[in-house]
């Protein structure tokens, strides 16, 4: 994916050591080790292998639906006076959200290493979705972990995952949220080593998972750009993505860090606020550690204890975030700012008005960031924003904050 | 490295039998029961003691461990706690090595260097660092070998022939065999699997081997000291420590009683496995 050497490129990372800065790194347990050294080198292969690359391209335009089309956001532009509001469609793809694009590329590579059996954590659910879903579409077994809290506020997507196969086992150690759900799939993989595929959901975890996922969901980005070259005939201004782990950013963001003109913005949960623990901005709020694999920003106390994190929106809900995230934070590239619940649930709402469109509280993050940018910019200048899921999932949790019987 | 550790296993060698190296959790229940449960292994016949270091996120210990992580946690476990518990340690025992053992981040935010100063000054002779294997030894396996501490690693099943020289490069003090792929607290493996597992690692190091992970009984120790140079118990005693404990858990009177029988029955297995003195 990478272009020639460039000192100059945001783009080559990570380092042969899977390091992006300080950040990253390969911190797993000895029994792990072969395994992931067995995908990175499978991983290396199938990223020049033309066949590899082609039904990567075919499984995308005819099983996820990609391209996924550049909307241009005309009400919400008006309403907001400001910049002109693109936005990725990635709502539209199968499932739902933009996370079929890297359960596409791992169920692949599994399938190249000669694994028979899947598993994955989950948060949202989303994820576990994708991951059922693709698994079903090759044929694997698969087994999703996903904390007995997630299990029991998202009972919808469980019922997919069992719909589509897939094994839901909930997972009541610690606080039983995604944190948890990731130990307890890790703990499966070191002990089922032979047979089965960890698909990480998130461009995080341990060197090489941040690279091929966000590889896999560069798609987004790269479409993007195309997409707006050829109806504005210029980049964006501005690039807003929601991050949790931070795949879906990471996605729309690479193709663009070196297009010095573009300003990139991650927005964070904000949850209730940075003043207590309730919220998930390991970025703007946490400190640089080491949990699942790699060194990356982590919400913690003193002792370096895993603090648990808190929003509105489950697949925000990590006290981690990908390390390449990490390393654009603080080499300054990127910026990451929190949105609070309150504004999500209110974007939420508008852009369901405005445009008919039903955001997941995911990219309501996000769309909550573009309400506050655009009024702000000249009518001349363009911002693209990622919407990376659709809502359907969340109209429990937010008919139950807005009082309403569903 | 460690004069401590060299002279415990030479003396073992000469005695002709395995170490019995215990795990407990540091903290767990609290600190006053688990210093006496420190305290009370050397005298039970413990031979070597891995001190857990507590960790809100140990992604390869199995759900015995876990809870003592969190148990030890709540009733507010720090790792300068478990420092601490290591120096109190060492007023009354000079002899018997310590291994603390966990995960980095607590260590990453304690800073390398302050933790490596403090757990010489407290008397450590090892670490096991389960989340750093030999690709990420600048973090903290170079600076604790430089400063004298013994860095023991661990090797697995999945640690085959072309790996192994890696893994056992920058190893002192002993290796550690984890006699199966999988979580702390799984079933024990068949013995010969792990006596030839022994034999493949010994032909490439001159450092002890001892094997852990699902030994629970005196046989058990028996079996695998047979081959081994010591015999790492763990998730028994956790277990033994959460079986004493009140419906509140709290400690009771079996807690420093209950792991001293056990490990009174584990060292009697040692003992009983007696092996041809050191090659």
């Amino acid at each position: 994916m990478n272009q020639s050497p460039n000192l100059n490129s945001y783009r080559e990372g990570p380092d042969e050591d899977g390091r992006f800065g300080i950040f990253g790194g390969r911190f797993v347990a000895e029994t792990l080790m072969p395994l992931i050294l067995e995908l990175q080198a499978e991983w290396d292969k199938a990223k020049t292998d033309p066949a590899f690359q082609a039904e990567l391209k075919d499984l995308g335009a005819h099983y996820i639906g990609r391209p996924s089309p550049l909307y241009y956001a005309e009400r919400l532009t008006q309403h907001l006076g400001g910049a002109k509001i693109y936005f990725k469609r990635e709502e539209l793809n199968h499932t739902g959200s933009h996370k079929i694009n890297n359960c596409i590329g791992q169920i692949l590579l599994a399938k190249r290493m000669g694994k028979t059996r899947i598993i994955a954590e989950t948060g949202a659910g989303q994820h576990g979705v994708a991951s059922a879903t693709v698994a079903a579409r090759f044929g694997f077994p698969c087994v999703v972990y996903m904390g007995a809290t997630d299990v029991e506020r998202q009972a919808p997507n469980v019922f997919r995952m069992k719909l589509l196969g897939a094994e839901v086992k909930p997972v009541t150690a610690g606080s039983g949220t995604l944190k948890d759900a990731m130990n307890e799939a890790l703990r499966d993989w070191v002990t089922n080593v032979d047979d089965t595929y960890y698909l990480i959901g998130t461009a995080a975890g341990p060197h090489p998972y941040p690279e091929l996922v966000r590889d896999f969901q560069s798609v987004i980005g790269t479409e993007a750009r195309e997409q707006l070259l050829a109806a504005e005939g210029r980049l964006p201004d501005m690039v807003i993505a929601a991050v949790g782990g931070g795949s879906n950013a990471i996605g729309i963001f690479h193709p663009f860090l070196d297009d010095k003109s573009v300003r990139i913005v991650g927005v964070e949960a904000g949850g209730k606020g940075l003043d207590g623990d309730l919220h998930c901005a390991s970025l703007t709020a946490g400190s640089p550690g080491v949990l699942h694999g790699n060194r990356t920003y982590l919400l913690q106390d003193a002792d370096g204890q895993i603090k648990e994190g808190h929003s509105i929106s489950a697949g925000l809900d990590y006290p981690g975030i990908g390390p390449e995230h990490a390393w654009l934070h603080q080499i300054g590239r990127a910026e990451y700012v929190p949105i609070m619940d309150d504004e999500a649930l209110e974007a939420f709402q508008l852009l369901t008005r405005l445009e008919g469109i039903i955001p997941a509280l995911e990219p309501s993050h996000a769309i909550a960031e573009v309400i506050k940018r655009a009024p702000k910019m000249g009518k001349d200048q363009i911002i693209l924003m990622n919407l990376s899921g659709r809502g359907d999932k969340d109209i429990f949790t937010v008919g139950k904050i807005l009082g309403m019987e569903l | 490295m460690t004069a401590r550790m060299d002279k415990r296993f030479a003396d073992l060698a000469a005695e002709g039998r395995p170490a019995l190296v215990t795990y407990f959790m540091g903290g767990d229940p609290d600190y006053a029961s688990s210093i006496e449960i420190m305290k009370a292994l050397p005298k039970a016949g413990a031979d070597v003691i891995e001190l857990g270091m507590a960790f809100s996120d140990p992604m390869a210990d199995g759900p015995a461990i876990q809870l003592a992580g969190q148990r030890a946690l709540k009733a507010g476990q720090t790792l300068a706690k478990t420092l601490q518990m290591a120096r109190d340690f060492r007023r009354q025992d000079d002899a018997t090595p310590i291994v603390l053992m966990g995960y980095y981040n607590p260590i990453y935010i304690y800073g390398v260097e302050r933790f490596l100063d403090e757990a010489l000054d407290a008397g450590i002779d090892g670490l096991i660092v389960v989340d750093l294997p030999p690709e990420m030894d600048d973090e903290l396996c170079i600076p604790a070998l430089a400063k004298g501490i013994n860095f023991i690693r661990l090797a697995t099943p999945t640690t085959d022939e072309k790996r192994l020289p890696a893994v056992l490069k920058n190893t002192s003090g002993f290796v550690y065999y984890v006699s199966m792929n999988g979580i702390t607290g799984s079933a024990l493996p068949d013995p010969s699997l792990i006596g030839s597992a022994v034999g493949r690692i010994k032909a490439h190091t001159k450092l002890p081997v001892c094997v852990g992970f699902g030994v629970k009984t005196a046989e058990h120790a028996r079996a695998i000291g047979a081959s081994a140079d010591g015999v790492v118990v763990g998730t028994a005693i956790v277990n033994q420590i959460a079986s004493s404990l009140t419906a509140e858990g709290k400690a009771s009177a079996a807690t420093v009683a209950g792991v001293e029988t056990l490990v009174m029955s584990l060292a009697s297995g040692v003992r009983a496995s007696r092996l041809a003195a050191a090659e």
